[in-house]
């Protein structure tokens, strides 16, 4: 089974047409990648199906807005892949 | 439908809020300047404007979805699909689905059909935001009465 930013890199690389080898765990979607916020709804939603989560993306640009988060903590795709973990545990916590 | 207003639905037929999907019907003018231009001797409606039709047919379940508590706009278009021509005088039944609720958007597919004859499909994202303004809120509330939004489905203040 593939690791959680595995499976992130695979869809950015699908959906924003970017060559998979250049994605890394210490990319950032914004800064690195280029990934504006209309392709970012793109992959939230492949995001949201394949792990059967939904990711706050509102609370968490509402965090970085307010100075209480930065960009990194969300949007460099290791930290992304942690959170998504963290979604997929309470939901199955949850379940 | 008063395509110089761009309101495009006419009446709402069927909205469930659980099953998360709305039915609509849409009249295609007989007389509209754009059909003297789009085309001289063949006037159908425009691809966009069936676009249009579906997009605020997916706008009208998504606000009953949230509440009207969000104003929902169109973002992304895919797979979008003129499968026949739609003429004037024709009536559109649209059929929508919400496919996926995300954080601040959400995704439906569309449907325009003339009788049992599919005219058109399409998948759509939306974002959606609280109200920018009182007077869209206003309005809104104004257009879901004239055609037909029902009342269940409204938030009562």
């Amino acid at each position: 089974m593939s690791s959680t930013f595995d499976q992130i890199a695979t869809i950015i690389a699908e959906t924003c047409d970017i060559p998979r080898d250049t994605i890394t765990p210490e990319s950032h979607a914004i800064d690195d990648l280029g990934i504006d916020s209309l392709d970012f709804l793109d992959i939230a939603f492949a995001i949201d199906k394949a792990f059967g989560i939904k990711m706050p993306l509102e609370k968490w640009t509402q965090e970085v807005n307010d100075g209480k988060a930065t960009t990194e903590q969300y949007f460099v795709l290791k930290n992304l892949a942690a959170r998504i973990d963290e979604l997929v545990a309470a939901k199955n916590a949850g379940a | 439908m008063q395509l110089e207003y761009f309101q495009l639905i006419d009446r709402i037929l069927d909205l469930n809020i659980g099953e998360k999907t709305i039915t609509v019907e849409a009249q295609v003018p007989e007389h509209s300047t754009i059909f003297e231009g789009h085309f001289p001797g063949f006037p159908i409606m425009p691809g966009v404007l069936l676009t249009e039709a579906m997009a605020q047919s997916s706008g009208w379940l998504l606000l009953g979805v949230m509440k009207f508590e969000r104003m929902p706009f169109l973002a992304m278009v895919k797979e979008a699909k003129m499968r026949g021509f739609v003429s004037p005088g024709q009536l559109l039944t649209i059929e929508a689905k919400i496919e996926h609720e995300g954080s601040g958007f959400a995704v439906t597919s569309a449907k325009a059909r003339v009788g049992s004859e599919l005219k058109c499909s399409a998948d759509l994202t939306f974002r959606h935001i609280p109200f920018p303004d009182p007077a869209l809120r206003v309005f809104m509330d104004a257009m879901a009465h004239k055609i037909g939004f029902p009342q269940q489905a409204m938030p009562h203040d």
